[in-house]
């Protein structure tokens, strides 16, 4: 029942048509499992992705940062943008590498850390024990341990 | 075959039921699976996007900006309370703040040890931007939150539920009390009908109501995320519930289109801003500053009294406006002395102005790039976005929610931490009122005091409440009617979107956006609206309500576009209805009442509080007493 709402033009987050392979015809496309506006959607004649309403694109990178082939970038909203600045993100596991291409040639490049112990290592509690049982009590999971303070301080 | 046939309903029977995925929703999971497994109840989550990326923080962010340094004594829990109730010139409820801050720091702590970097000075102290921030490298700020949140709801093994891409629509109601939700999956034909015990509504604010500055492609450049709806305010206005602050939208000021953050350039640079002539608006208008009470005395001076010195300059046709960022680097370098240290300097502020913008904020930089800015050698513009809805920051419209037993006075507590005043239902974050400057780190941990508290109600009404199934086949078929509405007209015209039996959900947003903009005092009017032009709104959202039972979706994706259109409607509704009663102007920077110009205090401190009538659709406003624990200094 997906219909296409647009033509496949490219706009705020846009498909370089060459890289992008569909995520190889996987049921779920990284892209459109990662959009938190829904945007992205598979062409299933092309097998290419498309941003299916630029207009209401965040520019938040998240289909360019998952992107397993690097095919989706992001061309700056043309109704206020100069056309020729482009910003790429390449996120590793640990850190992100921004590329910042200016419009007069000149690039600038940064990387921040992003993580500091590997995605999926984390557990909840942190090993830190909860100093009550009692739902009634105003302290909350872990606390006061995580508070970093013998106790709950208040007004 | 029917619309309604091609659809498969699926039926979720939980205990707790978690409405979104952003950072109170991640933080009521984290602390509710806690509780329930103690009890062995069972959490379900549903978020319309992927928890990883969703909500407001999907692009990262570059500082947590509520941390009170509690076991260093950096700072007290009044400190805070009196630093939220002056930046809302007195509307606060001290209450729900001082709860929020009393757990915050361990949230924060929390996060760290889940993996977000957080800056630390030499000494291995948090690195402050403010009196209250502390500054992050926070790319990866959200996915880290909701591994957490995702973890704890795995611990609960088969009585923790996650749902993505799954749309809440409608409150199910068992009179007064909440019966649980019911929505659509955006990727398959499937129908959700969950049951719960009690609900959270976790949702955001809303952004989009008014009409945004960018109008083309950049619409979707809202400096909060066009993916918060309004979804909260509708689902607990629906459910009649009572609403407070309604009148209280969020107006910021950030650098000029792409919207990128300020906060840096003015607490951590020391950045001043001008007018075009390089004047200090702020000094300027400082005159009148007297107009505006207490409030207009404070330091720091609150936010839409900021916005209000610059917006008097703007009318005067004193644009463009700068943040002198060139002006502020050269006295940083100037500061290190000797020149290669100077170099040093200015290389590390350029990294953090950077990454200030690619933390939160990428098309600032991309602005940045497309107009060969350095900052270092030019300043940039800055200006007044359009109006959102964002308790969580510096606007404060939500539902009225019970404070803690332990804090609030009587008349502001009835039972459970932030239930609203329906049974069973309860709302933190952006969907809380009465209660901003939350942030990330605060709403996660509202999200874990409502957590809690909502499985305390739990254990203390075990019924699962009933529900009326003729009314939830009325409801889907309600749900579903655009897709049916669309099916059954299509054929009418050569265009899909231009119909007389039908209007497209984007049609309709900028019907909405429109009259928000010309009548209830948007960008376009310079924030300025009077008793007549509101009401001359309020009659044209009347024919908007009519409409909407004529709007048509061709897709999964359009049907959510038309939901999420109803859920602003009724933001605005409430919007108009709360600034018409509150015969002043508080905010000026955020709205201004050309009919009644000046701050009120003897009638109009108060909170302005509105509850709609389920049955008749009626909405009564009314003025809610305000009890202080926190007195701000004459
Ligand atoms: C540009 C920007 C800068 C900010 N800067 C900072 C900062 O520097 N420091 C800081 O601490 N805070 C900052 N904030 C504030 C912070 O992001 C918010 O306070 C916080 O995210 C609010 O949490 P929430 O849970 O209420 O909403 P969100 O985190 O926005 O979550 C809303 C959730 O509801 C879901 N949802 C919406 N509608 C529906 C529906 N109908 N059905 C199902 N799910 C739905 C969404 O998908 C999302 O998961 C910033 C925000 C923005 C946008
Ligand atoms: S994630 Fe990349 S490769 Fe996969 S469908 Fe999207 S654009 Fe194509
Ligand atoms: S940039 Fe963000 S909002 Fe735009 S299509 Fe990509 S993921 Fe969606």
């Amino acid at each position: 029942m997906q219909t296409k709402l647009n033509s496949n033009t490219p706009m705020p987050s846009f498909v370089i048509a060459d890289k992008c392979d569909g995520c190889k015809a996987e049921d779920k496309t990284a892209c459109q499992y990662i959009c938190p506006n829904d945007l992205m959607l598979l062409d299933k004649e092309t097998n290419k992705a498309f941003n299916q309403a630029p207009e209401m694109c965040w520019e938040c990178y998240n289909c360019v940062k998952i992107c397993p082939t690097q095919a989706v970038e992001v061309r700056g909203y043309a109704d206020f943008m100069p056309m020729g600045g482009v910003v790429q993100p390449l996120r590793s596991s640990d850190t992100i590498m921004w590329s910042v291409k200016f419009r007069n040639g000149k690039i600038k490049r940064f990387k921040f850390p992003i993580r500091t112990i590997p995605e999926g290592s984390s557990s909840p509690d942190a090993e830190m024990l909860t100093g009550t049982r009692d739902i009634k009590s105003p302290l909350l999971r872990t606390e006061p341990e995580s508070l970093d303070t013998s106790e709950l301080k208040s007004l | 075959m029917s619309i309604r046939e091609q659809f498969e309903t699926v039926e979720i029977t939980t205990d707790l039921l978690i409405l979104g995925g952003g950072m109170s929703a991640c933080g009521a999971a984290f602390e509710a699976a806690h509780w329930a497994k103690e009890n062995k109840l069972k959490v379900t989550v549903v978020d319309k996007a992927a928890m990883d990326r969703s909500g407001a923080v999907a692009m990262g962010l570059s500082a947590i900006n509520m941390y009170l340094g509690l076991k260093d004594d950096q700072n007290s829990i009044e400190d805070y309370v009196k630093y939220v109730k002056n930046d809302l010139m007195g509307i606060t409820r001290d209450d729900l703040v001082a709860n929020i801050a009393r757990h915050v720091d361990g949230s924060v702590h929390l996060f760290e040890k889940w993996g977000l970097p957080i800056w630390k000075d030499d000494d291995g102290n948090y690195v402050r931007e403010g009196r209250w921030q502390v500054m992050i490298h926070g790319e990866s700020y959200k996915t880290i939150v909701a591994e957490a949140a995702k973890k704890a709801l795995e611990e609960l093994g088969e009585n923790g539920e996650y749902f993505e891409r799954v749309f809440i629509t409608n409150p199910i109601m068992d009179g007064n009390r909440v019966a649980g939700a019911i929505g659509f999956s955006v990727r398959e034909n499937k129908i959700y009908i969950f049951r719960a015990k009690a609900v959270i509504s976790a949702m955001g604010g809303a952004v989009h109501v008014f009409k945004p500055r960018n109008v083309g492609e950049g619409l979707g450049r809202s400096w909060y995320p066009p993916f918060n709806s309004g979804a909260s305010t509708y689902f607990t206005t629906k459910a009649g519930a009572e609403m407070t602050c309604q009148e209280v939208r969020f107006v910021p000021i950030r650098f000029k289109d792409g919207y990128g953050p300020v906060g840096a350039w003015y607490l951590l640079f020391k950045a001043k801003s001008t007018n075009a002539e390089g004047e200090d608006y702020m000094e300027m208008n400082r005159a009148e500053l007297e107009n505006w009470g207490v409030y207009g005395k404070s330091q720091p001076l609150p936010t839409n009294l900021r916005n209000h010195l610059m917006l008097i300059d703007e009318r005067k046709g004193k644009g463009p406006f700068y943040m002198q960022t060139a002006e502020a680097i050269k006295k940083i370098a100037e500061e290190e002395g000797d020149e290669m240290a100077a170099k040093r300097k200015l290389k590390h502020l350029e990294n953090e102005a950077w990454e200030d913008f690619l933390d939160m904020t990428i098309s600032q930089a991309l602005l940045w790039a497309s107009t060969d800015v350095a900052p270092e050698e030019k300043p940039s513009e800055i200006g007044a976005t359009e109006p959102y809805f964002i308790s969580s920051h510096s606007g404060a419209s939500g539902a009225w929610v019970s404070g803690p037993k332990d804090i609030s006075p009587e008349e502001y507590h009835w039972g459970y931490a932030n239930m609203t005043t329906v049974s069973g239902l309860f709302a933190c974050g952006d969907a809380s009122g009465a209660s901003s400057h939350k942030f990330s780190s605060g709403s996660f941990t509202e999200g874990r005091i409502a957590g809690k508290s909502a499985i305390d109600f739990i254990l203390d009404n075990k019924q699962l409440p009933s529900v009326d199934t003729s009314k939830i086949e009325e409801m889907t078929d309600e749900m579903l009617l655009p897709m049916a509405l669309f099916e059954q007209h299509k054929s009418h015209s050569t265009d899909r979107d231009i119909n007389p039996h039908f209007i497209k959900p984007k049609m309709f947003m900028f019907r909405l956006q429109k009259i928000m903009d010309e009548y209830a005092g948007g960008a376009g009017s310079s924030f300025m609206t009077s008793k007549k032009l509101m009401e001359k709104g309020l009659e044209f959202l009347k024919y908007m309500q009519e409409d909407s039972h004529k709007l048509a979706a061709e897709s999964l994706h359009e049907l959510m576009r038309v939901w999420e259109n109803i859920h602003r409607l009724y933001q605005a509704e409430s919007h108009i209805h709360s600034m018409l009663f509150r015969e002043e102007t508080r905010w000026p920077g955020y709205y201004f009442r050309t009919d009644f110009p000046k701050l009120n205090e003897g009638e109009w401190k108060c909170y302005v509080n509105s509850r709609r009538d389920p049955e008749t659709g009626e909405y009564s406003v009314f003025k809610k007493e305000m009890i202080e624990l926190v007195k701000l200094e004459e």
